[in-house]
């Protein structure tokens, strides 16, 4: 029963969110050709012990994505970004 | 059967006298009995049968902690498996029954069932599986008869006519447990001005003051307190409420019994209210459970936890032994001792300690006690009642050392110390800190808004216990002052729970854990076996993974295990507690979302023509779409094959409003479709439009769908109906990250526009009728689309085809959708147009070779598809690079085929395809995806992926169909297996 804060529409409950994607990894360019790279990508990730960085659609509310801090031992959450907003 | 209730005291209200049944006999209540109260009051020793052995259960304790008495409640529709008669009110007309009692209470199976003993033992569930048992189907043929002598709950399959309700709430300060700490609480809060509610499972306030003889000092503090607290508007009182559950942020989980004490709940009343609480500050007062001691026979009825002798005994006026044998290792228990002697019970106490303090044994000796320093009971005699205690005298340890001598008796009371009632604590943050002289877990890390007080600190005195309560609620107000005389459980305790022969053996069965039935000797052979950690332990030998999670057995078996171990308690560690604290019923669960209540239900702005026209309907995601539209009362066999024959030779019409339809607007619309598909669409003029084919990044296909470019900067873009909330998701996050470059916008319009199919060689001149356009071949070629005006309203005319006919698809707008709908009717009355439904079209558009969901399904590629022709080489393209990993080009793949089966009988989805010779075992060669009877060929005909499917066309295979058991022959042909050329579509 997580609350997540939205830069639009403040702070709501989690049920109005979908968790996207690892937000600490990039897409590689759409040209780049190198196989490893994409393999990176799509199936390496960390598993971190605490504060983590994520990718949740406010998919019932405003419909933005954002990059929200959550801590993964704690389950605390911490400030959120729209996130194309967030410097790559 | 003589009645164990005393004729004064108790707090039970004796103007209201009713019967209860239990197992087809009556048993008297009053009012503020429990099930439990009731039937001991009755003297009902034996109330379950147990778990493994099936020995007699008696009822051990009064709270939530009861392992033994577990029964069904109400017949009927209200049946209601696994309550415990502990935490069940009685009310006039309550019926119930044993649960764990196959074939009767009374009927010992338990004798054969001890004989095969050795096999129950530790990792019972695993041996079967191997050794002697492997692959014999031994555990197959014992789970027959254990599953019914466990005698588990059963769940009813009929409806429950009472409805339950689901609400979110807040507070500034939750508390939860209503017993002397938690009061002291909720007075605080509440004369500070807090918004409170304060919980407790009971029906009514005081927890452990109610084991109080009545009439003592806290029943006027108790009665002041709640009047207050009652007169506090900013104070809610939960009371018959669980707290179940802590979560993340706060929020607990409760479960009101609104209606559960009565024998119907009143009309338009909510059963039960699940209430999701997020709480800014929240006080645990949940107070401690009373440990039991580990002997032979420990589980005879007649053997119960001392503290519940004393609540039977003050609260409920029932006196649950005449002649008792109390066994201790600390002080409280002596309190039970004096209150059964002022009953008029005899009393004999066994205190595992030498050293007890004096002021104890001469308040015992003036009440006429027997005290036996450093004394424990060995063995529990008695089968269906205790008849006697064998004590003996022991070690520091709890090893025997002189001869046992029998104590007859009717009744042992027993306190191994006491166990905080740590499980919400604990579902928030984990492992608990072991405390050495209370030889308990205690919560160790608290957050400044979440604060444990009282008994849960293991708080020893009642003084205590309302200070930090109300330190916690906020200190308002003049400080609560009640001091309780009795011993309380702090005090001098000695940590031997388990009474042993001089080699650590027991005379007999003792058990650690009753409800599954887990004996000391288990916990020795787990130890015999290296099991060295206590999640591994728990598992093994099941011990506290019953529904009571261990709440009177968990201790005790780890201090058996450090004991084996040579380790400290700390050191071996425990297990975290997970919701729910005590059951929750699956209907406050779920609450009114069941049914078509479940979910919301989508429907084409159409559906009710669907409805009016005799439409069965099919579910699709949380769409409902017409199936097919019966003629004549037929099946869905035969409606299928005559409206897909229909299209074939004259034209039908589907509605498709269900797509997804995505606008996609912007300067760089169509870079980003060039990046989405894997086909190019840089180059789609105007006014046409293109099947386009995604990819998931790691190379598998996603979707596919057609895109139409309205414009120079406006496109239009379909996806399948189950992926289009996927789709358009996954567009938005790469415009906001990885294409954040891109200047596009992408907007949900499927709600905005229905749309239809209209499809069959006269499909041309229907609509050119409808719309007066000129729809020749020349003028509106296929995949190009156009512009009409349909009865006035502006539609769209794609020229398509999904179902390998001349075919077009026309986009309305969905305020018009059912005039357009129905003008088209109107019109295609000469052409004798008909409606039809999903299962037609899924039967034209296998004929015609086109993939779908079946299709689509995670695991294909392009190359698998026979779509790779459709792989742009000359731009890059989401899964354009991991597509190409070399074992998705592996030619051995599983790749799309038709089938054509060979005799009458169609093949089911999902059949597994093997060769014409071998064995039909492990991995087949592939698997049939979609399937239907062929109009058209006059066959039933089949899609499937057949590993190296392209080079085997023509070779015969067999089509195993493991469910059904059945096995066909079949051909391996094209999936294009009708006009293949395109003839038709292009015409």
């Amino acid at each position: 029963m997580l609350r997540i804060h939205c830069p639009i529409c403040g702070l709501r409950d989690e049920t109005e969110f979908t968790y996207g994607a690892d937000a600490t990894v990039q897409q590689p360019d759409i040209t780049e050709t190198d196989q490893k790279a994409w393999l990176d990508y799509v199936f390496m990730r960390d598993n971190p012990r605490g504060p983590h960085r994520e990718y949740w659609h406010h998919v019932t509310g405003c419909r933005q994505w954002l990059v929200v801090e959550r801590d993964t031992l704690t389950h605390e959450m911490g400030q959120s970004f729209l996130a194309r907003e967030v410097s790559k | 059967m003589t009645s164990r209730r005393l004729s004064n005291g108790g707090r039970i209200d004796r103007s209201q006298k009713f019967a209860v049944r239990f197992g087809g006999k009556q048993f008297t209540a009053f009012g503020g009995d429990t099930l439990a109260s009731a039937l001991l009051a009755g003297n009902k020793g034996v109330v379950a049968r147990s778990f493994k052995y099936h020995r007699p259960r008696g009822i051990i304790a009064a709270g939530a902690e009861e392992p033994n008495a577990l029964v069904h409640l109400r017949d009927g529709a209200r049946h209601e498996p696994n309550a415990q008669a502990t935490l069940v009110e009685a009310f006039a007309g309550l019926s119930s029954t044993p649960q764990n009692a196959w074939p009767s209470l009374e009927f010992d199976i338990g004798a054969p069932l001890d004989l095969m003993s050795r096999f129950f033992g530790a990792g019972f569930y695993y041996k079967t599986f191997i050794g002697p048992f492997q692959g014999t189907g031994f555990w197959m043929f014992c789970e027959r008869f254990i599953r019914k002598a466990a005698g588990m709950g059963f769940a009813k399959t009929i409806d429950d006519p009472d409805h339950y309700e689901k609400i979110n709430a807040f507070c500034d300060t939750l508390i939860i447990g209503a017993g002397p700490s938690g009061l002291a609480a909720a007075l605080a809060a509440g004369r500070k001005g807090d918004n409170v509610v304060l919980v407790d499972q009971d029906h009514v306030l005081g927890g452990s003051l109610l084991d109080e003889q009545a009439g003592s000092t806290s029943d006027a503090w108790l009665a002041q307190t709640a009047a207050e607290l009652r007169a506090m508007d900013n104070v809610r009182i939960l009371t018959r409420t669980t707290a179940f559950g802590a979560y993340d942020g706060d929020v607990f989980g409760l479960v009101e019994r609104l209606q559960d004490h009565m024998q119907v709940p009143e009309a338009d009343k909510p059963r039960q209210r699940y209430c999701l609480l997020r709480a800014g500050k929240t006080i645990l007062a949940t107070g401690a459970l009373e440990r039991p001691l580990v002997f032979a026979g420990n589980d005879v009825p007649g053997v119960m936890l001392a503290s519940a002798v004393r609540e039977y005994l003050n609260r409920y006026a029932v006196l649950c032994g005449q002649e008792v044998v109390l066994a201790t290792n600390n002080d409280s228990a002596y309190q039970t001792a004096f209150d059964l002697r002022d009953a008029g019970a005899t009393v004999t106490i066994c205190d595992v300690r030498a050293n007890i303090s004096s002021v104890l044994v001469q308040k015992s000796v003036r009440a006429g006690i027997t005290v036996l320093a450093g004394h424990g009971i060995l063995q529990a005699r008695g089968k269906k009642c205790v008849t006697g205690a064998q004590i003996v005298p022991v070690d520091s340890a709890g090893h025997a050392t002189g001869s046992p001598r029998m104590i007859k008796c009717d009744l042992i009371a027993v306190s191994g110390g006491w166990a905080p009632v740590l499980h919400l604590w604990s579902q928030r943050f984990g492992k608990p800190d072991y405390h050495k002289s209370l030889d308990a877990f205690l919560p160790q890390r608290q957050r400044e808004n979440i604060t444990c007080v009282g008994a849960l600190m293991g708080t020893t005195s009642c003084e205590d216990a309302l200070r930090q309560g109300f330190d916690a609620g906020g200190k308002t107000g003049d400080a609560p002052e009640l001091t309780l005389t009795e011993p309380f459980w702090g005090n001098d305790l000695s940590p031997v729970t388990i009474i042993t022969k001089p080699d650590g053996t027991t005379p007999g069965k003792a058990f650690v854990d009753f409800q599954h039935d887990v004996k000391l000797a288990d916990i020795d052979q787990a130890h015999l076996e290296g099991y060295v950690s206590v999640e591994h332990l728990k598992r093994y030998t099941t011990s506290g993974m019953a529904t009571d999670q261990g709440k009177t057995s968990n201790l005790n078996a780890l201090s058996r295990m450090a004991a084996l171990c040579k380790m400290d308690i700390p050191a071996v560690g425990t297990t975290r507690f997970r919701p729910p604290f005590t059951p929750v019923t699956i209907g406050a669960i779920v609450g009114h979302e069941h049914g078509l209540h479940f979910r919301p239900t989508r429907l084409s702005v159409i559906h009710d023509w669907h409805r009016e026209n005799g439409a069965e309907f099919t579910e699709a995601g949380a769409w409902l779409r017409p199936w097919y539209y019966p003629e004549n009362g037929e099946d869905l066999r035969r409606a299928y094959i005559r409206e897909a024959a229909h299209v074939r030779e004259h034209v039908g019409i589907v509605d498709v409003s269900t797509l997804g339809k995505i606008a996609v607007q912007g300067p760089d619309a169509a870079e980003f479709l060039n990046r989405v598909y894997t086909n190019g669409f840089k180059t789609l003029a105007l006014g046409r439009l293109r099947y386009g084919v995604m990819l998931r990044e790691d190379g598998f296909v996603l979707d596919d769908g057609a895109t139409a470019r309205l414009g120079e900067n406006d496109y239009f873009m379909s996806t399948t109906t189950a992926n289009a909330a996927k789709i358009l998701a996954k567009a938005e996050l790469l415009l906001d990250t990885a294409w954040r470059d891109l200047k596009v916008h992408v907007t949900t319009i499927t709600d905005q526009w229905a749309a239809f199919a209209i499809a069959g060689p006269t499909s041309r001149q229907l609509l050119a009728d409808v719309t007066g356009a000129d729809l020749s071949r020349d003028a509106l070629p296929n995949n190009h689309f156009t512009n009409v005006l349909v009865n006035g309203v502006n539609c769209r005319l794609h020229r398509m085809s999904y179902s390998g006919e001349l075919a077009y698809e026309i986009y309305v707008p969905a305020k018009s959708g059912r005039m357009v709908w129905e003008s088209l009717m109107a019109a295609g009355k000469v052409h004798s147009l008909k409606p039809y439904g999903t299962e037609a079209m899924g039967a034209l558009r296998i004929e015609k070779g086109h993939v779908a969901g079946a299709e689509i399904e995670g695991r294909t590629t392009m190359q698998d598809l026979g779509l790779e022709g459709l792989a742009s080489g000359k731009k890059p393209f989401l899964g354009a690079v991991l597509r190409k990993r070399p074992h998705l080009e592996n030619p051995d793949r599983p790749t799309l085929v038709g089938l054509e089966i060979i005799g009458d009988q169609g093949a089911k989805a999902g059949s597994l395809l093997f060769a014409q010779t071998g064995p039909t075992e492990g991995h087949s060669e592939g698997w049939v995806s979609s399937t239907t009877y062929s109009p058209a060929l006059k066959k039933n005909i089949a899609l499937a992926l057949l590993s190296r499917g392209r080079t085997r066309l023509g070779e015969t295979i067999r089509v195993v169909d493991f469910v059904g058991n059945s096995t066909l022959q079949a051909k391996v042909v094209s999936h294009h297996f009708f006009d293949p050329e395109g003839l038709r579509q292009n015409g």
